[in-house]
């Protein structure tokens, strides 16, 4: 480049560090008076000097700007994310940002045209039909809870848990096998003390499926929380409580089944 | 502390360093929640207690790499550099608006050293950490990058010299 680095012990490497100000005292004295003998290239340093000044002024304004809007709805996004795939990590904050994001969530989720929108589409119309029933609401009982696992795990091929709800106030049901697009799916069945029902819709993802976030649809009066993780998709549907409520019990379940 | 709302902290500094990488923008915001967005998916895999904002920007790093990629199959190789037109010595006035195209103009890995240098002003090793090359590599791109832009911005470039006295 200037042949400096032939010219004695200064090296190029040093001259970057000069002109970026980064060099010891002594070694910059060093630079100093060797650059006071080469007069191109102190003025090769400053120039050096002169861009990064530059550089700072063109684009240092940008830090400064308002954050666009997009950025406060990916944040919002991201929180979601952050339920999904780090919620270890993140458990503590939501408790603080839950009703905030739930304000949001619907302008944000409402154009998500993937399958999972079947799948809640499903797990609302199988919430609709089971939920309202006074005798046979679930195929199988919470008394037979381990037997109605092993059913519906060896139906789906996948090793299947039902969440304990009892903290929330829900206990379960029961459950039972319902067909779906990608073959059976179980539904079990949670309510509280007053009668109070959510249902959870459990089916299996095709191969290569991404995990998703936690996404919100509304068919009819039905609300229902969505995601994937891992092999399988869930939709946990209520017809009776609101969507903070849900989103709270939506939280509880993705946490028993990654834990 | 709380990774979340430092990585919401780092947001400015993420869309300055963008907008000096792409230019424009829109294409540069793109960036930036491509980058976001990658972080929060992976944030299980940075280990706590070291370096958040050379991690982020090792992300952005290669979301960019990934993206530019997509967009044209070839890179500019550094030696197909399209020659620019030498613009006349401007007393020591920086032609500004120009500093957009000239940086555009550097290869894509002299312009991340430099701007992490310079913009980020991250040391040499955090720069060699988050685009995960040598310091010895840093030191050569960053030596290359501002060269030649100093050729483009102050024609003042030796090259630019011998010419001249040709």
């Amino acid at each position: 480049m200037s042949g400096s680095m032939g010219e004695g012990p200064i090296t190029e490497a040093e001259l970057q560090a000069y002109a970026d100000g980064r060099l010891a005292p002594a070694r910059r004295r060093a630079v100093d008076a060797w650059l006071a003998a080469r007069p191109e290239e102190a003025e090769r340093i400053a120039d050096y000097r002169k861009l990064a000044e530059a550089l700072r002024s063109a684009y240092d304004p940008v830090s400064a700007e308002a954050l666009p809007s997009r950025f406060s709805r990916t944040r919002v996004r991201w929180r979601r994310y952050a339920l999904v795939a780090g919620w270890t990590v993140f458990g503590f904050l939501i408790g603080g940002i839950a009703g905030w994001e739930l304000r949001d969530a619907r302008q944000i989720l409402a154009p998500s045209p993937d399958v999972g929108v079947v799948m809640a589409r499903r797990a609302a119309i199988a919430h609709a039909t089971y939920s309202p029933e006074v005798r046979h609401p679930v195929e199988v009982g919470a008394d037979q809870e381990g037997h109605l696992l092993a059913w519906l795990s060896k139906r789906l091929g996948a090793p299947l848990r039902a969440p304990k709800l009892e903290d929330m106030g829900y206990s379960l049901v029961g459950g039972r096998l319902l067909p779906g697009d990608n073959g059976p799916v179980a539904h079990f069945m949670y309510q509280t003390q007053k009668g109070t029902r959510i249902t959870l819709y459990v089916r299996t993802e095709a191969a290569g499926s991404r995990e998703t976030a936690f996404r919100y649809a509304e068919e009819g009066r039905v609300r229902v929380f969505y995601w994937v993780d891992r092999k399988l998709g869930y939709a946990l549907s209520s017809g009776d409580i609101g969507k903070d409520e849900l989103f709270k019990v939506a939280n509880v379940v993705y946490q028993q089944l990654n834990p | 502390m709380n990774e979340a709302q430092r990585l919401v902290d780092l947001i400015p500094r993420l869309r300055r360093y963008a907008r000096a990488l792409v230019g424009d923008r829109a294409t540069a915001d793109d960036l930036v929640q491509d980058t976001l967005e990658r972080a929060w998916a992976k944030l299980h895999l940075y280990r706590r207690g070291t370096d958040l904002r050379a991690w982020l920007f090792t992300v952005m790093h290669n979301v960019h790499v990934n993206r530019v990629r997509a967009a044209r199959p070839t890179d500019l190789l550094e030696d197909e550099m399209p020659e620019l037109a030498q613009r006349a010595a401007q007393s020591d006035t920086l032609l500004m608006r120009d500093l957009d195209r000239a940086i555009a103009r550097l290869p894509a890995e002299q312009r991340s050293v430099l701007l992490l240098v310079t913009l980020e002003e991250m040391s040499y090793e955090e720069a060699a950490r988050t685009l995960d090359v040598p310091i010895g590599t840093v030191m050569s791109r960053l030596s290359r990058a501002r060269e030649k832009l100093r050729s483009m911005m102050l024609g003042q470039s030796t090259t630019a010299k011998l010419k001249l006295v040709k």
